[in-house]
């Protein structure tokens, strides 16, 4: 079987990560916004990945930097349906527009 | 060397005294403030007569010359190893004997006060900065740093403004008070610059350091500040002409001295203590404190003899025209203190010719104790007839005898009728003004003649002129309250005593310019001409002023401009208020404030305008968009990668 090229990798990840750019900016519901972001988080670990198989066959830190990025992932989606959860009771609201009193 | 550390205690009761009366003197103390006071200055006296002794006559000599000691010292800001300020007390002759005068001099206030501010609403207040004053002058005459004496010269001139003033409501004594505040801070800033070419080119700020270095001619500092000049005058003198300057200030010297007879607004046992025995005199001991440094300059010298000498012929002239009484006695203390400044500044350092120095001290010495004597015994008599004029005098001598005979005393002594105090101290000055300046012997002469005169005619409008009144006049009747309790008249007596003992202290074996006994001896001859110019203006004074009549009237008319002029004070104050109102005011006050207004705000302001300007035009950027937020975090991010990709490889 022919080898994938990094570019077609690298190709994926970038479309995931403004996917994931484009869901951040236009959905106004929260929970859609972080799922944006796990888009964009998958993207970098499929960058650290594909390096590091491609660059530097004998290493495994792109590896570990991946794992390490899927348990923060984990937690980061703790503390951010808590932040939901907490604005839904005060808001009644997930809709971001709705919260906007921290302004000028 | 023996230990003087409790001499700490004698500036420190008053500041104590101070405190505890200045926070809870009015609620809860107002019935004791003034005995709390009194002990306590007490004490304070005690100490310093028993330092005076110990020093004097036990252990302050080593080998027939008095030591300086430093009884304490304390580095409190250390700039460089050498300069420093300290705060340290210095022992030795001139500030033991000062010791002396100025605690006696305020216990007496203190006691004289007990009776002349009795039933004062602000009685605790007063003590309050009676003690304060104290506390000041003590630390002022004690002071071992230069800086030091600032500090406590400034406090000095606080506890001043704040008695001149006490009298709040009245606003001749607030202005009074503004008036001596500014002319002796404005004398200060001459001080401040003295002290900081003196202290830079001599790289110490103590004043022993400071002696030691400029009067040996061959130390770097020496040469460095007598080789700097600045518009022809050598740095030397500059340095201790503005020093000289401070203390003319406080000193009341001409031209100077505007502040010093409108002071007598505040509480006449104030003017006793602060503005005729011991603050005046500041300049004076500064001057001494200093002398072997001016010893070293002779022009900076001759600015003092003659400033002097002017001062006191000057007041002595304005003090003969003058009708408030407080008046008269506050330019004849002008005049003394001018008689102090120009024997100081006609003596060497040392040896015969230190006697003006010796004399100098000898007289702020005996000066302190009749000139209080003189105003206290004057608020006896305000206290008496409540009015300062001499109009509404006359004939009190049967209705207070005491205040009677102390005046007399005080007067004798002042004009330097042997045997009273006056006249050794005033003998001393004539002596070494003949031997050194023939002119300033001339002016002393005068001036002494004139003081005779001056002091009589005030004594004989008081006490004699009319007859006693005998009920007939409205303001006599109501009060038959006599001459007053007798805290009043014990300081009188105790004063009068002092009057007329204090001249056989043997003043030349104590202080003398170089702490070695100084031999001095009462010429006869010499002291027949001023003893007979004083008699004979006593007596002139009295066919003026015994009895009522037209005489000194035909002389002031004779005298004519010339009186008017004197009356007028030499119009010394509209000179001050035409250069402040017409010259200073429009031509720097005005385009000074209007720069502040137009300049110095228009720039404030428009940095104030353009940040609103500027804040309302990006608030919208704070929107509580979240999006928002990201959108510029991510261009943030976008404009960062740019700037490293591609404009900074």
């Amino acid at each position: 079987m022919q080898e994938i090229p990094l570019t077609q990798i690298l190709f994926v990840s970038t479309a995931l990560f403004f996917i994931g750019m484009y869901g951040l900016f236009t959905r106004r519901n929260l929970i859609t916004m972080l799922m944006s972001i796990e888009l964009m988080l998958n993207s970098v670990n499929i960058n650290f990945v594909a390096f590091n198989k491609y660059l530097f066959p004998d290493k495994l830190d792109g590896l570990f930097f991946t794992l390490f990025i899927i348990t923060i992932a984990a937690a980061e989606a703790a503390v951010a349906i808590a932040i939901i959860i907490n604005l839904y009771r005060s808001h009644n609201s997930i809709d971001v527009d709705d919260a906007t009193e921290m302004k000028y | 060397m023996s230990n003087y550390f409790y001499i700490l205690w004698i500036p420190l009761l008053p500041l104590v005294t101070f405190v505890i009366l200045g926070l809870f003197g009015r609620k809860y103390l107002s019935g004791i403030a003034g005995l709390l006071g009194t002990a306590s200055l007490l004490t304070s006296t005690i100490l310093s007569i028993v330092a005076a002794k110990q020093y004097f006559f036990v252990d302050g000599k080593v080998n027939g010359v008095f030591q300086k000691i430093v009884a304490f010292k304390f580095t409190w800001l250390e700039f460089s190893p050498n300069v420093s300020i300290d705060l340290g007390m210095i022992i030795d002759p001139i500030s033991v004997m000062m010791l002396v005068v100025v605690t006696s001099v305020s216990l007496m206030v203190h006691v004289f006060s007990l009776g002349y501010m009795k039933g004062e609403e602000r009685f605790a207040t007063y003590y309050a900065f009676l003690s304060l004053f104290t506390f000041s002058m003590l630390g002022l005459i004690l002071s071992s740093n230069i800086f030091q004496v600032y500090m406590f010269w400034e406090l000095v001139g606080v506890s001043s403004f704040l008695l001149i003033s006490y009298y709040f409501n009245k606003p001749s004594a607030v202005a009074a008070s503004k008036k001596a505040f500014i002319v002796t801070r404005f004398a200060d800033l001459g001080f401040l610059i003295g002290i900081l070419i003196l202290g830079f080119y001599g790289g110490t700020l103590d004043i022993g350091l400071l002696i030691e270095r400029f009067t040996s001619v061959n130390s770097a500092q020496y040469i460095s500040i007598t080789g700097a000049s600045f518009l022809g005058a050598s740095m030397l003198t500059w340095g201790l002409t503005l020093l000289f300057m401070g203390g003319a200030g406080k000193s009341a010297m001409f031209p100077l001295h505007i502040w010093l007879p409108d002071a007598m607004e505040g509480p006449t046992p104030v003017s006793a203590l602060i503005h005729a025995a011991t603050m005046v005199v500041a300049g004076v001991y500064l001057v001494a404190r200093m002398f072997p440094i001016f010893s070293m300059d002779e022009a900076a010298l001759n600015i003092v003899t003659y400033v002097g000498a002017a001062s006191a012929l000057f007041a002595a002239v304005i003090a003969c025209t003058q009708t408030d009484i407080k008046r008269v006695l506050a330019y004849s203390t002008m005049s003394q203190i001018g008689y102090m400044m120009f024997a100081l500044g006609i003596s060497k350092n040392g040896g015969e010719n230190g006697l003006g120095y010796m004399a100098s001290m000898f007289h702020l010495f005996t000066h302190a104790f009749f000139k209080s004597l003189l105003f206290l015994g004057a608020g006896s008599v305000i206290h008496m007839v409540h009015s300062n004029e001499m109009k509404d005098m006359g004939g009190l001598r049967k209705l207070m005898p005491i205040t009677h005979i102390a005046f007399l005393i005080a007067c004798l002594a002042i004009a330097g009728i042997p045997p009273f105090a006056g006249f050794f101290s005033k003998e001393e000055i004539l002596t070494a003004a003949f031997h050194e300046n023939k002119i300033i012997y001339g002016i002393a002469l005068f001036t002494a003649a004139l003081t005779s005169f001056y002091m009589f005619r005030l004594y004989f409008n008081i006490f004699w002129s009319k007859e006693a009144p005998v009920g007939s006049n409205d303001h006599h009747d109501t009060h038959n309250h006599g001459e007053g309790p007798w805290a009043m008249k014990l300081p009188l007596l105790i004063l009068a005593a002092c009057a007329v003992g204090v001249g056989f202290v043997p003043f030349s074996q104590l202080v003398t310019s170089d702490g070695k006994a100084l031999e001095t001896h009462i010429d006869i001859v010499f002291s027949i001409a001023p003893v007979a110019l004083s008699v004979l203006a006593i007596l002139l004074a009295t066919s003026f002023y015994k009895k009522q009549n037209e005489k000194s009237d035909k002389i002031a008319t004779a005298f004519g401009g010339f009186y008017t002029a004197a009356y007028k004070k030499f119009y010394v104050d509209e000179v001050y208020i035409f250069i402040t109102k017409k010259i200073i005011f429009p031509f720097i006050g005005q385009p000074i404030a209007w720069a502040d207004r137009n300049i110095v705000d228009g720039f404030m302001l428009l940095l104030a305008k353009a940040t609103a300007k500027i804040s309302e035009l990006i608030k919208g950027l704070q929107s509580g968009k979240v999006q928002n937020y990201a959108m510029y975090f991510f261009g943030g991010i976008l404009a960062l990668s740019i700037l490293f990709i591609y404009i900074w490889k």
